[in-house]
Order: structure tokens, then C-alpha cells, then sequence
């Protein structure tokens, strides 16, 4: 069957061109007949609203999901976690573990946040509790950086509510603020902050199927970092934001301040040793991993859907990575020569991730790819396959865990590690022995 | 019976009576290495600089408050050019030629370096770097693979529980031995500080303390070229950015450190040196300028900024560069006719590709593309800057395990190789050059393997 594709998008990026038409599709308009709609966020919403009437069909494939703002919106992403622990609270799930100090054991990888202005009486009953941290305030629905801006004493913030919009009652203001512990001891390298970037694809929320991009960066501050707290208003030492880096003096644009991710676990491996570095890379996934599951329930999971996202880590200097944020729409922006490649790889593992075998679109297909089809794609998790593969088990016995005919051969025979188990069968352990290390 | 001291000094007073080089080549050094002063000299002239002076106490602490940041003092390089490009030092070892060639039966007559230098040859190569491609299991390889002795284990995870034994035990032979079969990542700054005979101690702390205080009180001219060079290389290097300042402390306390100066001893080349300021220069007023004897050329900087992935602290990082400049990158940019020197690895290069890729030599050579002036930037920098961190890293395993720099031709070789069908496709140089511009995703220890398995002088004539 010689289908030509139509695309579409209403993100004109090159790396994105340049990949749909090495594969020979077709642009079209919106209106028009597509089965790929590369789609910025808000179109995505609008497409499924109500209003818009618009059916799609099952050979059409959408870049995002409609509710993804459960999980990039910054204030939801903090309610959705909390409830998360909740609710695994409530069923007496060890995974809710808590320590002496009543700080969460395992699900511990969001700095303490509060919405403002709801949350204001919890937050200053926090802040007394610890009256020696900074804070960093960001404006929930905005990006790259913008309206951000640390605190460490209370009068601030009220200074700040005054000049703002009077007062702190929430039917006056508009904005939702949210505001998190500062990470004031983060992993310097080189003497300078850095966060990360990693990317993360979503094909499915129920059952969830992520997977994690192998070429993350990290993103350095072009000035040294400063501890001590008199610098509160230098936001070129606090923001990696490569939209606020590049304004300062020192922006390199041959690396754009970007480091690889596997620099960096060469780095650390060189000088902490292999066991802290391992277990480094294993809190991001299990991060990773559980930010997905936290929001899979009320994600409108739709099998037209897949989205592909920037997920914000900071690393302590306990290394211990500490969720940041989640960007549904990460730049596809090259600002250098490396990110041109890398961008141009990540569209295309991700083309290849989403896409059936026959490349062509289509809502029956149970999103299950062979693993010589991840390109630099990393399995996360996938709840289906896990379940087809201990079907199949219980089937052959327990013995080889060989996969259904359905996974593909490739499953069993990448026995390295990650790409072959699905999420449970890889991070099982931990589920019956929460001390896992 | 004769003691084995009296033998060994007889061997010195042999070696230290024997012409070492081809009087030719020993003209050549020596003018080249006058090049290098002069043009150091008039680089202070044409800027109205001292080569050194003290610096006033306000300058002093300015520098000592950036200790920490030294890439941001602010000091005026627009001025600055890097004193020779490894593109300028081929030139003048390709312009050498050995007037008692005769050219009616001399072989070698294709090649770029005309030296009369033996280097070893394919079988030879093998003979010294042949474990690497018998043993089966290499660390760089199959990290993933079942362990040797205890298959329930990863070869990564046993190799890590060897070596940790083995670098318990501190002896330098061991530690090497263990290198030849792959490095763990965690263990490495150990090994290689064994192998290199790197202690860190109180006289070492002293000692690099001793450097600071040294780089505090004098501004070198040198400096300004050691800066320029970090930000030209390192600095806008996507892979060791990150570490400019902490290059920064470790190259200027090596252009202070006369230590250096000690392996000019058996070395074929000799510190660049410099009259102090109103001294005529004459043999007793002349002293090693800068004090380490070694003027930094564009790209200098690339060989310490591979072991910033492996220490994080200045010293270890310092002792170590030094010594492995000391012991093997100082070869690199010499003239001489040393077997691992700069023109005897270029040479066993063309020599490598002449006899094992023989099409492709033929092909190159009757369009006129030359090879030997791609690779040998890469040759020149020990291939920092060039492979990933990583795969860098596993490479100079083996050139500390194996004890020496025929690995780098054999590799250069492995990539021609390697590209075979993409050179074999192009008719011009510069097509050339594109085809090998980027060689990050290569995969060292496979390629050596690859380049070392069998004779392989027979199959390409087919």
C-alpha cells in the first residue's frame, strides 16, 4: 500500500521540515486531509475541544495530548503529585513511605511547593518552619524563564503581592503562582549550575507507554555559582534557560553552554565511582516514571495522541535529582551546530517510535514497536507489553522470558538492560522491597 | 663478571656519544626551535610586552580573588596569535628531505615525510599491540557481555571488582597489565596515576602550591598564549567547556613548573630559552622561557582537557597531565627522528595505509589526495578534541598500557579504513576532508581490534 502522508504543523521549524520531507510526506493545511498533525499545544486543545466539531479519523496521529497541562502546567504537576502520594497514602502503599521527618522515602523528587496565592497560609507556616531557605517564584502557565524571581524573606513576597495586584485574595488575582524550595546546593561542575534536559516520549497514558530519550543535555549558567545568597537578583547565575543565558556576556553559541548527558555520567562515574552514578540515573527514570503514572489517570488519553516532552531536573549536590518542570512544547530551536543533530535525531526516534510498522497512521495499531524501532529511544515503561510478556510466562512457564510474538523478536534477544524489560519487570524490586539500596 | 651498574653506565656513555639524530634533523630542530623563540619575542615586541614581570600587589590579589575563575580576568587577547598550528609543523616536516635518498631506487618516495626513520610495519605493530586484538573480552567492548570468570556477572561488573583489587595492590606494572584489557570508568584516575607513577602527597600539595604563588606573582607573556589557546580549543569545545578555568590554574602552573624542564633530558628536543630582561643572551644568561621550557602551540590546551572527565580536583589532574606530557605528548610536536616523534608516526601512517589499503592508497594517490595531511592534526593532539570524551579516554588506556604512540597511526589507520568506500567515492581533497571532519561516533577499541585482527597485507591485494 503506497500511501503518500499528508502533514501538517503549525510549528515551522526546519528540523521538523526537513524530517517529514525525507520521508516523503505531503504538507497540507489544517483544513485540509492529514494524518500527522505536528500541532502546537493550544491548536491541540482547541482541535478537541467541544466547539470545534472536528472528528478525526483513524489514520490521523497528534503531536500533543489535550489535558497535557496536568503535567507541564506548574501548579497542576504540584497538585497531581501531591495527590499522587495521597492516594497511594490512603491504600497503605509503601511506595508512600515516609520517614522520621515525614519526608516521603521514595516519591520525594519534587522541591516542597505551594500555589500562590491559594496556598499562602500553608506556605508561610512552612517558611517559619525553615526560615533559612530562599524560594523561587514562577508564574505557572509561563515558559522560557519569564517572571521568575527568588525570595528568602517573608516581606518580599508581601512586597511583592502589593505591588502586584493589592492583595492576596484569590478571587483578585489571575495569575497562579507557584512556589518551590530554591535547590540552594546544587551539583556544580566546573563551579557552575547546570540543569538538565531530558526528553520524554508519551504514546500512551492507559495503559502508559513512555520512553526516554538517550541524548539529554545539560544546560550550564555562564557565570560561577554563588551560594552565599547575595546574588538573589543575578538570574544569570540561577537560570540555566538557554532564552536567559543567551543574553549574557558570556554566551558561548558554538556549545550554547549545552553538555552532553553522557559526559556527564562519564564525569560523575570518573570521579563518585559507578554506584552513585548508577543509582543517579536510575532516581531520574524512577522520576521520571512516576511524574507519568502520578497524572496517567485523569490524562484524556486519546490513541490519536503522543507528545513528546522537556523534562527540567536539577541534581543536589547529594546527588539527587529533583524534579523542576515539564515542558510540553521543548524548543526545536538549533541554537547550535550539536543541537541542529540532536534535534533532528529526536524528531526522527520519535517519528519512528509513534508510527506503526507500515508508517502509515493508525489508532488500531497497539503502539507495542520493536526495539530496533527506539533509535536512541530508551524504554521507560510499557504496561501493555509488560502484561503481554507475563502472559506469556504464565503460558511457557516461568522460565525464559522470552516475548510474545506481538513485541517483536528484537525484546528477548537486547537482553542489555533497559530496552528489553517492560516497566515492572525493570524496576520490580522495588515494589516488594521499597529498601531497595 | 661485569655489575649491572657498570653495564648500564657504559650503555649511557654509548647512547650519549651516538649521533641520536641525522645531523640534517638536528639543523632543522634547532632552526625551528629558534623559530618558535623568535617568534615569541617579537610577538612581546610588536605588543610592547616583557616576556615576564612581577606583578604589583594590587594585580596579585586581583588574580589570587579569580584563583577560581581565571578564564574571566579580563587581559586583552584580540592581539594574540597561537605561535604555530599543527597545519605550519607538517609543513616543515614534509619540507625535509635526506640528501643521500636516491630517489632512482628508494621506495618510499609517495609518501609526505621523506625521513629515513624505521617505524615498525603492520607485523610489527602486531607484535607489540597484538593483545589488544587476541583478547576476546575488552572492557571498551563488551561491558555488557557475561563476566569471564563468573558468568552471572557483567564483564563491567567484574572487571570493576579486579580492578579494585588490583589498584589496592598500588604497583605500577599491574595496574598497567590490567589497562590492556579496558579501564573501569570509576577507577581510572587511580590506574593511571599508578601506571604513570603519579604520587599525590604533601610534597606534591607543596608543590603546586608553590606553582600558584609562582603564577600570582609573575605575568608571563606565555600566559597570554596559554589563554588565548584554552579559548580557542577547550572553551568552545561542546565536550570540556565546562572545565575552562580549572584549565586554566593547571596550564599556567605548567608553563612555571621547571620540573618540566628535567625531561628535556631524554627528549630530542630542547627548552625554548630567553635572556632576562637587559641581559645580552649568551650561554650563561640564557634560562628556560617560559620556566617549563615549552612554548604552547594552538591545540596544547586539548592535552590536559581530556583528564578534567577524570579528576575532579586541580592537583591529581596537574601531576598527571604533566607527567604524560612529560612522557608522551612532548613527542608529538618535536622534530626528530625519534621512533614515536611526530614524523615517525606520520610516516608509519602512510606507510600503514600503503600496505593495507592498498586500493585506497593507489586511488588517493592518482588523484593527489592526500591523506597524511588529514590525520595528521589528529596525530598531533593524541585525537583530543576529535572522539568523544569517552572513546578518547579508552585510546590513551592503551597508549599508557601498551606504553606508546603507535596506537594513534594504528587508529588513523582504522579510520581511513573504516571510510574506505565513502574516500574511495571522492576525487578531490577537500571532498576528503569532509569525509573524515567529524570522527566522534567512532568507536576506538573496535577499530583498533579491527585495524590489529590478522595479516591483513594479503587479502587487499586481491
Amino acid at each position: 500500500m503506497s500511501v503518500r502522508i499528508t502533514y501538517c504543523t503549525d510549528v515551522e521549524k526546519s528540523v521538523l521540515t526537513n524530517n517529514f520531507e525525507r520521508r516523503g510526506w505531503l504538507q497540507v493545511g489544517p483544513d485540509e486531509d492529514w494524518n500527522f498533525y505536528w500541532a502546537g499545544a493550544q491548536t491541540c486543545r482547541t482541535l478537541f475541544s467541544v466547539d470545534s466539531g472536528y472528528r478525526m479519523n483513524d489514520n490521523q496521529l497528534i503531536s500533543h495530548f489535550p489535558s497535557h497541562y496536568e503535567l507541564t502546567r506548574k501548579d497542576l504537576l504540584v497538585k497531581n503529585i501531591k495527590r499522587y502520594r495521597r492516594e497511594l497514602e490512603r491504600d497503605g502503599s509503601i511506595l508512600a513511605e515516609r520517614d522520621g521527618t515525614g519526608r516521603y522515602v521514595h516519591l520525594d523528587f519534587l522541591p516542597t511547593s505551594f500555589m500562590l496565592p491559594a496556598d499562602y497560609n500553608l506556605f508561610v507556616e512552612e517558611f517559619r518552619r525553615c526560615p533559612n531557605t530562599t524560594w523561587i517564584l514562577k508564574p505557572a502557565g509561563r515558559s522560557q524563564g519569564i517572571g521568575i524571581f527568588l525570595v528568602n524573606k517573608l516581606a518580599q513576597i508581601k512586597k511583592w503581592s502589593r505591588d502586584n495586584k493589592g492583595s492576596f485574595n484569590p478571587s483578585l488575582v489571575k495569575d497562579t503562582y507557584v512556589i518551590a524550595r530554591y535547590i540552594d546546593n546544587p551539583l556544580l561542575i566546573g563551579g557552575k549550575k547546570f540543569d538538565l534536559r531530558l526528553y520524554v516520549l508519551v504514546t500512551s497514558y492507559r495503559p502508559l507507554k513512555a520512553y526516554m530519550h538517550k541524548l539529554g543535555f545539560c544546560r550550564f549558567c555562564t557565570v560561577r555559582y554563588d551560594a552565599s545568597g547575595q546574588d538573589l537578583d543575578n538570574m544569570f547565575v540561577h537560570l540555566t534557560n538557554v532564552s536567559i543565558q543567551k543574553h549574557g556576556e558570556e554566551y558561548n553559541s558554538i556549545h550554547g553552554g549545552k553538555w552532553p548527558v553522557r559526559t556527564l555520567r562519564l564525569y560523575l562515574e570518573s570521579t563518585r565511582g559507578k554506584t552513585k552514578t548508577d543509582k543517579l540515573f536510575w532516581d531520574m527514570e524512577w522520576l521520571l516514571v512516576h511524574s507519568l503514572i502520578a497524572v496517567a489517570p485523569i490524562m484524556a488519553s486519546d490513541r490519536h495522541c503522543f507528545e513528546c516532552y522537556g523534562y527540567d531536573i536539577i541534581i543536589d549536590d547529594q546527588l539527587k535529582p529533583w524534579l523542576i518542570e515539564v515542558n510540553a512544547s521543548p524548543s526545536l530551536t538549533s541554537t547550535t551546530a550539536n543541537d541542529r543533530i540532536l534535534k533532528h535525531k529526536l524528531i526522527d526516534d520519535t517519528l519512528n517510535v509513534v508510527l506503526p510498522p507500515d508508517g502509515v497512521p493508525n489508532v488500531h495499531w497497539n503502539k507495542v514497536p520493536t526495539p530496533d524501532r527506539y533509535g536512541d529511544y530508551e524504554l521507560l515503561v510499557d504496561e501493555e507489553l509488560h502484561q503481554l510478556q507475563q502472559e506469556h510466562q504464565q503460558h511457557h512457564g516461568t522460565g525464559a522470558a522470552a516475548p510474545p510474538a506481538g513485541a517483536g523478536q528484537a525484546a528477548g534477544a537486547s537482553a542489555a538492560g533497559s530496552t528489553a524489560g517492560a516497566f515492572k519487570a525493570k524496576y520490580g524490586d522495588k515494589y516488594s522491597n521499597p529498601r531497595w539500596k | 663478571m661485569q655489575s649491572n651498574a657498570a653495564v648500564v653506565a657504559a650503555l649511557a656513555a654509548e647512547l650519549q656519544a651516538a649521533d641520536f639524530y641525522p645531523p640534517l634533523l638536528a639543523d632543522v630542530k634547532v632552526s625551528w626551535e629558534r623559530r618558535l623563540v623568535k617568534c615569541v619575542n617579537s610577538m612581546a615586541a610588536e605588543l610592547g610586552l616583557p616576556l615576564a614581570r612581577r606583578r604589583s600587589e594590587k594585580e596579585r590579589s586581583a588574580v589570587a580573588d579569580k584563583w577560581a575563575e581565571l578564564s574571566t580576568i579580563d587581559t586583552d587577547l584580540s592581539q594574540i596569535r597561537p605561535v604555530y598550528a599543527p597545519k605550519d609543523f607538517l609543513e616543515v616536516l614534509a619540507s625535509l628531505r635526506n640528501p643521500n635518498y636516491d630517489e632512482s631506487y628508494e621506495e618510499n618516495l609517495w609518501g609526505m615525510i621523506q625521513l629515513p626513520i624505521k617505524v615498525r610495519d603492520h607485523k610489527g605493530l602486531v607484535g607489540v599491540l597484538g593483545e589488544l586484538a587476541t583478547c576476546c573480552h575488552h572492557l571498551g567492548l563488551d561491558e555488557n557481555a557475561p563476566g569471564e570468570l563468573r558468568p552471572h556477572l557483567t564483564l563491567g561488573a567484574e572487571r570493576l571488582m579486579l580492578a579494585t583489587q588490583v589498584v589496592e595492590r598500588n604497583h605500577g606494572p599491574l595496574s598497567r597489565e590490567l589497562l590492556k584489557h579496558g579501564c573501569p570508568v570509576g577507577l581510572r584516575g587511580a590506574l593511571w596515576r599508578q601506571v604513570l607513577g603519579v604520587e599525590i602527597g604533601p610534597k606534591q600539595e607543596e608543590h603546586f602550591e608553590h606553582l600558584r604563588q609562582l603564577v600570582l606573582d609573575h605575568d608571563l607573556l606565555v600566559d597570554r598564549l596559554v589563554m588565548k589557546d584554552v579559548q580557542l580549543t577547550a572553551s568552545n569545545d561542546d565536550e570540556y567547556f565546562v572545565f575552562e578555568d580549572l584549565l586554566h590554574q593547571v596550564l599556567l602552573c605548567f608553563s612555571r613548573d621547571s620540573a618540566v624542564l628535567r625531561h628535556f633530558d631524554h627528549s630530542p628536543a630542547s627548552p625554548a630559552l630567553a635572556a632576562p630582561q637587559g641581559a645580552s643572551p649568551t650561554a650563561y644568561t640564557l634560562v628556560a622561557y617560559p620556566p617549563a621550557g615549552v612554548i604552547p602551540f594552538h591545540g596544547f590546551a586539548m592535552y590536559a582537557a581530556p583528564l578534567t572527565c577524570v579528576y575532579e580536583d586541580p592537583m591529581p589532574l596537574y601531576f598527571t597531565f604533566r607527567e604524560m606530557y612529560c612522557r608522551y605528548w612532548s613527542l608529538l610536536h618535536v622534530i626528530s627522528s625519534h621512533s614515536q616523534g611526530a614524523a615517525a608516526l606520520a610516516m608509519q601512517f602512510e606507510q600503514l595505509l600503503q600496505s593495507t589499503e592498498r586500493q585506497l592508497w593507489y586511488h588517493c594517490s592518482a588523484l593527489g589526495i592526500n591523506l597524511c595531511s588529514i590525520v595528521f592534526r589528529w596525530l598531533v593532539r593524541a585525537f583530543s578534541g576529535y572522539l568523544r570524551p569517552d572513546q578518547l579516554l579508552q585510546l590513551w588506556d592503551a597508549v599508557l598500557a601498551y606504553g606508546t604512540l603507535e596506537v594513534l597511526p594504528v587508529l588513523a589507520l582504522a579510520i581511513v579504513s573504516f571510510r574506505r568506500q565513502n574516500l574511495m567515492d571522492v576525487t578531490a581533497q577537500q571532498a576528503a576532508e569532509a569525509v573524515l571532519a567529524d570522527i566522534s561516533n567512532i568507536q576506538v577499541v573496535a577499530l583498533l581490534k579491527l585495524a590489529l585482527s590478522g595479516d591483513r597485507t594479503h587479502d587487499l591485494d586481491t
